[in-house]
């Protein structure tokens, strides 16, 4: 991916973007934490390679969203979705959806860069492992060599590949754990503020990076930095109380937005 | 008086002193609490203090020193010819006299009276209220005895005094000290300080007390049999000599018992392991809380069973349900009903100890699987493993150093385990690798070679403080590896 100028890669975007389909959507979307509720008939679309920024206030639902787009609310006991979410055309939330396949269409970086205590090599292969994506070791290099290559981390760390994932920096580790995700081929990729442990240098490169895998992939982050969603994103999706205030193109938001509440919020951020 | 009331006393002016330091305290803020250095109940606690704690010293020395100094005051009078002979009959003597002296205040004046003209009706008349004596008491006694009962009733008052003496000297102190700008919350916190200096230290003492009075008795056996006899002798046959004979012709070789110790733990940790593990992987990473809040007690109410009660379990129930069941396979297979288990076993004993280890493995297990981290449980949830791939792949793994060093800790316990031994696989110390048949522990010989009538001079009971002191070598070693293991696992995460 590397190879491609920016011109093809807008090139090949721009194409994409015309017909731009919907990859995922959500319809009248609640979550419940026991009897608390936190987020309200939620409407939100997802649209194919495209990068869909969350924001809003802190404990408005950002997460929580973000993780019923990859049931990821199944771990939390007390929690409980209603609504109809769609991947494609299949409803998500059907009994008779594998979660496991799901999460693998639907991957996910969390905010926390969390490797697992094993090598490089392994934190990368451990999810084509589990999938049965490679079966020789030459296949299995293959696929640790292009993730390590789209998350730009492979010219850093080609020749210690056996060393420790939990031995890098915080920001290798974060691209590390994105390279992970990528190594399973997902449609869709999550990321829940990437960047909020990261230093201004690790976090433009994985700005950058994130501009780089719209190309193959559907993206949608949780950001707590206007600047940053501004950067990434080519729509905003504000939350405000458990509620979805306003959902727009990226532009359009950051100047004239159409709601007060976004006006207020980026403005308070701004100045 | 007695030890127990000057103790009462000393505590009451202790409770006295509080009040007052505080009410001073109090007084001397006047309206504004803040003039004061610390919070009045502080300056009551070091009043309490000053009151009790140089009286309790005085107690604990006067209590400790005072008996022998009137031991060798009375022994000093004692005629010439006891003194001539040896010591440890002189010691029979002065024995006899405590006893006459505690008999003689439980008589009646009028009894006394008797007593003073004829020694001979002493022991009647001691039995008599409950105090026998060993002989007939000699002429000499009877003073001594009277003196010895005086100088402890003076040494009782005296201390008496000097602790209510030294009660209110520091009650009055403490109470002029008291000013605003005393720190008197640092002074007092510096002797809770001191307090659990002293408790953690007591541990450490006793520990290393422990060990040295081993070593030594252990030392005494190693100068008559050789520690090569010992470490590599390959039977154990002390031959229990008679004491006083003085014979020392057993063997005493250690290594049937280490084995039989480790293989009846290796059997049990066959058991416990699994099982401990797979029960904690169940309750860390399935169980839904209700479940976890009702069966962790449950399982843990297992490590509270005295191990005795699983020693009868192992003899009134598994020995004889292996036994019995051997000799229906043996009559199936050959049609011989011969049991081939034994009803004492090394299977019986690891079997019944791996139970009542499997608590242990599985709470120390369940506590280290859950402190691996939630963010590699939900990174690998997000990459699409399924529960139990995640378990296999991620969490234990990143657990495995932590677990080692539970079975470690495991381990050390079942070597040192000793009742469920004694009756679930017998006292025969014997060399062989069949799990049917008895084998026996070191802890069970030591408990074997302790019992019965003592004598500390011979081999075939020192033996027993170098089994002691080898056992307490082997499960230092494990727990501190262990230990060593588990804190280097720790700092992974921190
Ligand atoms: N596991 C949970 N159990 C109960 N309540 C939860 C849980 N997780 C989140 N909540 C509640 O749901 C609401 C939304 O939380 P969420 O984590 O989605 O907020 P957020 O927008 O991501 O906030 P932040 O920007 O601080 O990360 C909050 O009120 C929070 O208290
Ligand atoms: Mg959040």
């Amino acid at each position: 991916m590397n190879m491609l100028t920016e011109t093809a890669v807008e090139k090949v975007l721009e194409r994409k973007m015309t017909n731009s389909a919907l990859k995922m959507s959500g319809t009248d979307v609640c979550v419940f934490y026991g009897e608390k509720q936190a987020l309200h008939n939620v409407n939100l679309n997802i649209r194919e390679n495209t990068v869909t920024a969350l924001i809003g206030p802190s404990g408005c639902g950002k997460s929580t969203f973000l993780r019923t787009l990859n049931r990821m609310n199944d771990t939390i006991d007390s929690c409980r979705v209603t609504g109809k979410i769609l991947l494609d055309t299949d409803d998500i939330y059907d009994p008779n959806i594998d979660v496991v396949e799901l999460r693998a269409r639907v991957g996910m970086v969390f905010q926390k860069p969390n490797p697992f205590p094993k090598s490089i090599y392994e934190n990368i292969a451990y999810g084509p492992r589990i999938h049965g994506l490679a079966r020789t070791r030459a296949e299995f290099d293959e696929i640790v060599e292009s993730s390590l290559q789209r998350a730009g981390l492979w010219n850093e760390v080609k020749d210690r590949l056996q060393e420790p994932g939990t031995g890098l920096s915080g920001g290798q580790q974060q691209r590390l754990c994105i390279a992970r995700a990528v190594a399973v081929s997902p449609e869709v990729i999550l990321m829940d503020e990437p960047c909020s442990a990261l230093d201004p240098i690790a976090t433009a490169k994985v700005e950058e990076l994130i501009h780089e895998l719209r190309a193959n992939f559907t993206i949608v982050i949780v950001t707590h930095s206007m600047q940053q969603a501004a950067r990434v994103s080519q729509r905003t999706a504000m939350f405000h109380m458990g509620y979805l205030v306003e959902e727009n193109d990226t532009d359009k938001m950051f100047t004239n937005p159409d709601d007060q509440r976004t006006q207020d919020y980026i403005m308070g951020r701004f100045g | 008086m007695s030890g127990s009331v000057v103790l009462l006393c000393v505590l009451a002016i202790g409770i006295v002193a509080f009040l007052l330091g505080r009410l001073r305290a109090n007084a001397l803020a006047g309206p504004k609490l803040s003039n004061l250095h610390s919070r009045p109940v502080y300056y009551g606690g070091f009043v309490a203090i000053w009151a009790t704690l140089p009286a309790l010293l005085l107690l604990a020395f006067w209590s400790i020193t005072a008996p022998s100094v009137i031991q060798s005051s009375v022994r000093g009078s004692f005629p010439a010819e006891v003194l001539a002979a040896p010591q440890a009959e002189q010691n029979l003597e002065f024995g006899m006299i405590t006893s006459i002296a505690r008999g003689m205040k439980l008589l009646s004046p009028a009894d006394a009276e008797t007593l003073a003209g004829d020694a001979a009706t002493v022991r009647t008349l001691l039995s008599a209220k409950g105090v026998p004596l060993a002989g007939d008491p000699k002429p000499y006694m009877l003073p001594a005895a009277d003196e010895l009962n005086r100088l402890t009733d003076r040494s009782n008052w005296l201390m008496t005094g000097a602790a209510v003496l030294a009660a209110l000297g520091g009650l009055v102190y403490a109470l002029r000290a008291i000013q605003p700008k005393l720190r008197a919350r640092n002074r007092v916190e510096r002797v809770v300080l001191g307090a659990l200096l002293g408790a953690s230290s007591i541990a450490i003492l006793t520990t290393i007390g422990i060990v040295a009075s081993m070593l030594g008795e252990a030392t005494h056996f190693f100068s008559m049999v050789p520690a090569h006899e010992f470490f590599f002798g390959t039977v154990w046959d002390p031959r229990f000599a008679a004491a006083g004979s003085g014979g020392s012709e057993g063997q005493f070789g250690l290594i049937p018992l280490l084995a039989g110790t480790l293989y009846i733990g290796f059997v049990a940790m066959l058991f416990a392991v699994p099982i401990g593990l797979f029960s904690a992987i169940y309750m860390a990473e399935y169980a839904s809380p209700r479940v976890r809040a009702f069966a962790k007690p449950l399982l843990e109410i297992l490590a509270g069973i005295p191990t005795i009660v699983y020693g009868f379990f192992a003899l009134t129930t598994v020995g004889p349900f292996l036994r019995d069941i051997s000799a229906q396979i043996s009559g199936l297979v050959t049609g011989d009903y011969a049991n081939f288990i034994q009803a004492q076993s090394v299977i019986t004993a690891g079997f019944v100890m791996g139970i009542m280890l499997i608590p242990y493995v599985s709470s120390l297990s369940d506590d280290i699987i859950t402190a691996v981290p939630r963010a590699l449980r939900d990174g690998s949830l997000g990459l699409g493993a399924t529960r139990s791939e995640t378990v296999k792949r991620v969490i234990l793994p990143a657990a495995l150093p932590g677990i080692v060093g539970a079975l470690l800790m495991t381990a050390s316990r079942a070597v040192g385990e000793t009742m469920i031994v004694v009756l679930a696989a017998g006292v025969a110390a014997r060399m062989q690798l069949n799990p049917f048949e008895p084998m026996t522990t070191v802890t069970v010989k030591i408990v074997n070679q302790l019992t019965g009538d003592l004598e500390f001079t011979s081999p075939q009971t020192l033996v027993a403080f170098a089994l002691g002191i080898t056992l307490f070598a082997l499960t230092l070693c494990l727990n501190i590896y262990a230990l060593y293991i588990v804190r280097k696992y720790r700092e992974q995460y921190e």
